[in-house]
């Protein structure tokens, strides 16, 4: 076996051998080049019809949950006792509280919206299922933030809550009376849940940009005229 | 812009067509800074002026004191069994038919008890033998648990009527006398030991110095109605919307509205498998969103509608124009 010696001569040729291509580096690179190429990842220009206040929505959701995962890290470095004895605390915990409001108020303008666009259309179902399933990961993260308050609410959510948890055999496992469970379940696994699934949502929506509207020619207000409409444009 | 290998016929709810209209330049993380700064100006608002709630939690040491009545009242059904948590069923025991239930669909049943928890043992006699120098107290245990169950149940049941007439006389427990036995003694005891606030500790307790579970602490307490009470005068109880509130007049859990909702109305309001009932239809509906692409009618409802009219009205208005 000889020692490469290694100079910028002998640097390695810009485009790939046949058995580097069989790489599974180079086939993921590969994949995430021709699925994300950089001017569909970070357009500059979008579609005309993209017109509308309601696509505001949608980033706002986003930076909104990034205020919640600042205002909760803030929380997390402190100690979960911290907020219920420092006034600075109380206010981190305020701002954590109202971020999640915003989070959520703007997350369902952003699914209504996106639900009377039929913002699934054109191979996009995927993007719209990833949507609700981070809005209902995020109803279980705001649950156990609930849960995890150490005061009354924590104590008269919880007990009213183990009931419906316990009817489905989940109460089992995951124990709504516990703490320390719960604390863990809302600063560590739920937030990854969340935090994963928004982004494969957010690079969805990159790879397939917005949805077109209607054609106007689809757009029949009577149920019973609908086949006739779809039947009349083949793909 | 769907790819098909095959040609297949067009679904307005399903497929578009390529866009091959004008784009316009769109600075997509100018917006995202600008939103990020405005996000921060509202929350800040927000935060200033209506701050967050923080109503100091209830402990067994503040109810006892407070309600030593209702205290004692829940402690003897905790002894007898009688209370919600002895009765429960899965996971905290396995009290018959108490799991809910839809036909055969019975989930809880699967799991079965997984939280342990004897309310007699676990939150009367086993706290009350905790107590150091209290030959009095301990007498009365070793002679409730040896003597028959008849023999208890005669206690429990004088007991209990008794202390529904008990009184509150300064903070201190007032019982009419009955043919309860050492009942009396044992609850009176749990009473003066919650009211120094060992039973806090005793039965967050685990057997080791640091402790996070507060099921035992939790359930005692929602046994009593002094919990439920203060909930009432918060305007949190399940008849007013219950969890997806939260103390003082603060948002909540707006988002829980629609599985609060199903509480309010028939069946699920007063069925005994409410809670089932309700858990069942808001995984059916969760399952049918994640699903609407997919589901027949359902997915038409945006083209029907036209709200899409609204939101696109500029496109439209172009198109019209040309």
């Amino acid at each position: 076996m000889s020692i490469e010696t290694g100079t910028p001569a002998e640097a390695p040729a810009p485009t790939s051998t046949p058995e580097e291509s069989r790489q599974w580096t180079a086939r993921v690179r590969h994949a995430a080049e021709s699925a994300f190429p950089p001017h569909q990842l970070l357009p500059d220009r979008q579609p005309a019809y993209m017109a509308s206040w309601i696509y505001v929505f949608g980033v706002l959701t986003v930076v909104s949950l990034a205020w919640v995962i600042i205002t909760g890290c803030i929380l997390a470095i402190m100690g979960p006792s911290w907020w219920h004895v420092s006034s600075a605390g109380h206010l981190v915990n305020s701002l954590h509280l109202w971020s999640v409001e915003a989070f959520f108020f703007f997350m369902v303008i952003h699914l209504w919206g996106k639900f009377f666009m039929a913002a699934w259309r054109g191979n996009r179902r995927l993007t719209w299922a990833t949507g609700v399933i981070s809005f209902l990961a995020s109803v279980g993260a705001a649950f156990t933030g609930y849960l995890s308050q150490q005061n009354f609410d924590s104590q008269w959510i919880s007990t009213q809550a183990k009931d419906g948890i316990n009817s489905t055999g989940a109460g089992a496992v995951w124990n709504v009376l516990n703490f320390g469970q719960m604390l863990m379940w809302h600063i560590v696994l739920l937030p990854i849940g969340v935090a994963a699934i928004a982004g494969l949502h957010v690079l969805l929506v990159r790879r397939h940009g917005i949805v077109p509207p209607f054609d106007e020619s689809d757009a029949d207000p009577a149920p019973a005229t609908a086949s006739a409409i779809a039947a009349d444009e083949p793909a | 812009m769907s790819h098909h290998k095959k040609p297949r016929r067009f679904k307005p709810d399903r497929d578009v067509k390529e866009w091959k209209g004008a784009y316009v330049p769109y600075d997509i993380l100018k917006e995202a800074f600008v939103a990020f700064l405005a996000v921060a100006v509202l929350i800040v608002l927000l935060a200033v002026v209506f701050s967050s709630p923080d109503e100091p939690a209830i402990t067994l040491k503040s109810w006892s004191t407070i309600d030593p009545v209702d205290f004692a009242q829940t402690a003897i059904t905790e002894l007898d069994g009688t209370s919600a948590t002895a009765t429960y069923g899965p996971p905290y025991n396995s009290t018959p038919d108490a799991s809910q239930h839809i036909g055969f669909f019975e989930p809880d049943q699967w799991f079965g008890v997984h939280q342990p928890i004897d309310t007699a043992r676990d939150f009367v006699t086993g706290p009350l033998q905790t107590l150091p120098d209290q030959p009095v107290t301990e007498a009365a245990i070793a002679l409730y648990q040896h003597s028959t169950a008849a023999q208890q149940a005669a206690w429990t049941t004088a007991y209990e009527k008794a202390v529904a007439n008990a009184t509150d006389v300064n903070g201190r427990l007032h019982v009419p006398a009955g043919r309860y036995g050492p009942v009396g003694l044992m609850v009176g005891s749990l009473t003066a030991m919650a009211q120094t606030g060992g039973l806090d500790g005793t039965l967050l307790s685990e057997g080791q110095f640091y402790n996070t579970n507060y099921t035992k602490p939790l359930l005692f307490l929602a046994d009593g109605t002094y919990l439920s009470d203060q909930a009432q005068a918060q305007h949190l109880s399940g008849d007013q919307w219950g969890m997806m509130n939260e103390t003082g007049n603060y948002p909540g859990q707006a988002w829980l509205w629609l599985y609060t909702m199903w509480y309010q109305v028939s069946p699920m309001n007063s069925s005994a498998n409410g809670d089932l009932e309700v858990w069942v239809i808001m995984m059916v509906l969760s399952v049918g969103l994640i699903f609407l692409p997919f589901i027949p009618i359902l997915r038409s409802v945006p083209r029907w509608t036209r709200v899409y009219k609204l939101i696109w009205r500029r496109h439209y208005r172009e198109l019209a124009g040309t």
